[in-house]
């Protein structure tokens, strides 16, 4: 019987109240923006509304617990744009969104740094007897595609550089129970030859730090062929999939010629769209992946939303999460019955 | 096909001082008066005797100042400044029946947009802008120009819940704004502005921008002007297609990227009228005339002088007020002295930067 677990790529919308607090505290420009040493005011703000984003996903009913990631302002950057050695420089377009983040430029060597094992030592805290921590990093190729290298000077070395560097901060982080490694940069801008040969071996650095499960998931549409093929050699529990975008059918045709995991991530739920799909809309969509699929029984499928859900309204965000609480429980009812 | 662009004309003024004339015009927007800011709040304010009658009586003092503002700086086309639309996206959003807000989205940082959805079929309910046109109309001297969000915009910085494709929304969106312009030339307007930023951001829809285009000018008579905006974008993407939009002009921002892309218009040959960005909106600095009459003779590289139309790049709205008009007033002395250039023949139109080189 496959397991369905109710979760979340992180990287929440703000609470609406914080959206004016932290921007009155924090200011407008791109100086203002989070630097990884905030105190004081900034620090306690950002505290209390992790603290609501965690109360928030625990009545929902997911099974696992993100820390919400409100503090990253230059959204999956963010690892590198709070680091001592990187400048964030210009306004930069989000992948093909209208958002904007700021341009990591690495200009040194890519130390430690410890900033997400902090905001995940302060959401353990948090955390009851049987919540499940979930981490979420940025994949090695997508904080590889987001970034500037002012200072390896060779696409291949900054690539490792960038993996041995995600590698030392999960080193670093409390006990948790998944790690989700986000790639929208393998769909949107897929690595070349060299880069697709090092691809495996770059989540592989990352994923063997920790002894919980990682998915890496990938949204914005399908992966293409080769990228999937080399994606497959990695070490990891699952792959995640956008079902959501309009060629889905591509991803079932990487699955049917290259197999995929025991365990599988589904996008379900538009990240992108008010629209707030029923439990029932999103079981159906599970159900056509697993009707798709025949040759395999999945050990475990994790539900979410297809990309990380800041784009949404954070009334429609909890809309989200509740449907998606209720498409995996409908499972666990049946099984109980 | 472009419109037969022959409707320039009335807009010259009667005591124009040169024989060639270049039409000046600014895209929209201008830095609000701060008190206007503060009355925007005030109404809100339930402790506050301010109200929304006080608040109108705000937005056409506002009107009223930044169209005179605009005379001043001896522009031949005005317009209030959009001082009473809170936000491109928004203020059209809430006056169309089918857009409910949500709550305020990340665009970067701590800046947010009240990004709307569609989430029913879209319809024309009250009139958005021909209060706002003939209260302009009223007061200003000259003649007023009247931007207005375009329908791909309108649909693309929206959450799509309703509708199969964006594509038939846009098209939908593109009806009501069909009637929209309809009304306003009822109301007397002859000079009208789509303002499409979105199309830069994904310019492989720009087809979907020309059928909405059709749509607008269906029914709408040949003298009314029909200008589109289009910002910061790889203009090589839209170009050569945008030549077949039916529009009489096209205001392009160009002096921001220092004139980089301007060659992309020069083969084949552009078809509409160039509306050129002469001045960058996101320098504080005003430019002085010297350095826009060499952003004037960019211009003149892609088209006659017959059909060049001088624009700020964008709308003013985020400059400094001083430094909005101290721009507008360069730009008016600029573009005159070019037109006394030209009138003397000191301007070779084959190579006109030949001569500042």
């Amino acid at each position: 019987m496959t397991e369905r677990v109710a979760t979340t790529p992180g990287l929440f919308p703000l609470p609406d109240r914080a959206k004016g607090q932290l921007s009155d505290l924090k200011g407008h420009q791109k100086h203002d923006l989070i630097s990884g040493s905030e105190g004081g005011q900034i620090a306690a703000a950002y505290e209390e509304y992790r603290g609501e984003v965690i109360d928030e996903q625990q009545s929902t009913g997911l099974d696992r617990i993100v820390e919400g990631q409100l503090r990253w302002d230059d959204m999956l950057a963010h690892p590198l744009t709070t680091h001592d050695n990187v400048n964030p420089d210009g306004i930069v377009r989000y992948y093909d969104n209208n958002n904007f983040y700021r341009d990591p430029v690495v200009e040194g060597e890519l130390t430690f740094s410890g900033d997400v094992a902090g905001e995940l030592d302060a959401a353990t805290d948090l955390l009851g007897d049987d919540d499940a921590l979930q981490a979420t990093l940025p994949g090695p190729y997508s904080l590889f595609d987001l970034a500037t290298d002012d200072y390896y000077g060779d696409d291949g070395e900054f690539f490792e550089a960038i993996s041995e560097f995600l590698g030392a901060e999960v080193e670093a982080f409390p006990e948790h129970e998944t790690l989700y490694l986000l790639e929208p940069s393998l769909v949107e801008h897929a690595p070349n030859e060299d880069l697709q040969e090092q691809l495996a071996e770059a989540v592989d650095t990352v994923a063997s730090e920790t002894d919980a499960d990682v998915v890496v998931h990938t949204y914005f549409g399908a992966l293409d062929e080769k990228t999937y093929a080399h994606l497959m050699d990695a070490d990891i529990e699952a792959l995640g999939f956008d079902l959501v975008a309009g060629d889905r059918q591509d991803t079932l045709s990487n699955i049917t010629e290259f197999g995929t995991k025991d365990a599988a991530a589904l996008g379900i739920a538009d990240g992108q769209n008010t629209l707030v799909e029923s439990a029932e809309t999103l079981e159906e969509r599970v159900e056509w992946f697993e009707d798709q699929i025949p040759v395999q029984e999945f050990d475990r499928l994790y539900l979410s939303t297809n990309t990380e859900p800041f784009y949404l309204p954070v009334n429609k965000h909890r809309e989200k999460l509740a449907a998606i609480a209720a498409a995996a429980n409908t499972d666990e009812e049946e099984v109980t019955a | 096909m472009s419109r037969p662009a022959d409707n320039r004309a009335q807009f010259r003024p009667e005591n124009h001082p040169n024989d060639h004339f270049l039409l000046t015009t600014v895209v929209g927007s201008y830095p609000k008066p701060k008190w206007l800011n503060r009355a925007d709040e005030l109404v809100d304010d339930e402790d506050s005797k301010f109200d929304a009658d006080d608040l109108e009586e705000a937005h056409d003092d506002a009107a009223r100042v930044i169209t005179h503002e605009h005379e001043r700086c001896g522009l031949d086309t005005v317009v209030d400044g959009e001082v009473r639309r809170n936000e491109m996206v928004e203020y059209f959003a809430d006056r169309i029946d089918g857009y409910e807000f949500n709550g305020p989205v990340k665009v970067w940082g701590h800046n947010y947009f009240d990004k709307p959805s569609v989430s029913a079929e879209v319809s024309y309910d009250e009139p958005w802008l021909v209060d706002e046109f003939e209260f302009t109309d009223n007061v200003a001297s000259k003649p007023v120009k009247v931007p207005i969000t375009g329908p791909y915009t309108l649909g693309n910085w929206a959450f799509n819940e309703a509708y199969e494709t964006e594509e038939e929304l846009v098209y939908d969106l593109a009806d009501l704004v069909n009637i929209e312009v309809e009304r306003l030339v009822e109301a007397g307007a002859k000079y009208i502005q789509i303002d499409e930023p979105a199309l830069a951001t994904t310019p492989d829809d720009h087809a979907i921008v020309g059928e909405a285009l059709e749509r607008i000018v269906s029914g709408i008579p040949e003298d009314v002007r029909i200008g589109l905006h289009v910002c910061y974008g790889d203009y090589s993407r839209i170009y050569p297609e945008l030549n077949d939009y039916p529009v009489d002009e096209v205001d392009l921002e160009l002096c921001n990227g220092g004139y980089e892309q301007i060659d992309v218009f020069t083969d084949p040959e552009f078809v509409p009228d160039l509306a050129l960005g002469v001045v960058d909106v996101h320098t504080a600095e005003v430019e002085t005339v010297e350095e826009i009459k060499e952003n004037i003779k960019q211009g003149l590289k892609v088209v006659p002088p017959e059909k060049l139309t001088i624009s700020p790049d964008c709308g003013v709205k985020l400059l400094p007020r001083e430094v909005a008009y101290g721009k507008m007033e360069n730009l008016v002395k600029a573009t005159r002295e070019i037109e006394a250039e030209l009138d003397a023949g000191e301007i070779d139109l084959d190579e006109p930067l030949a001569l500042a080189e």
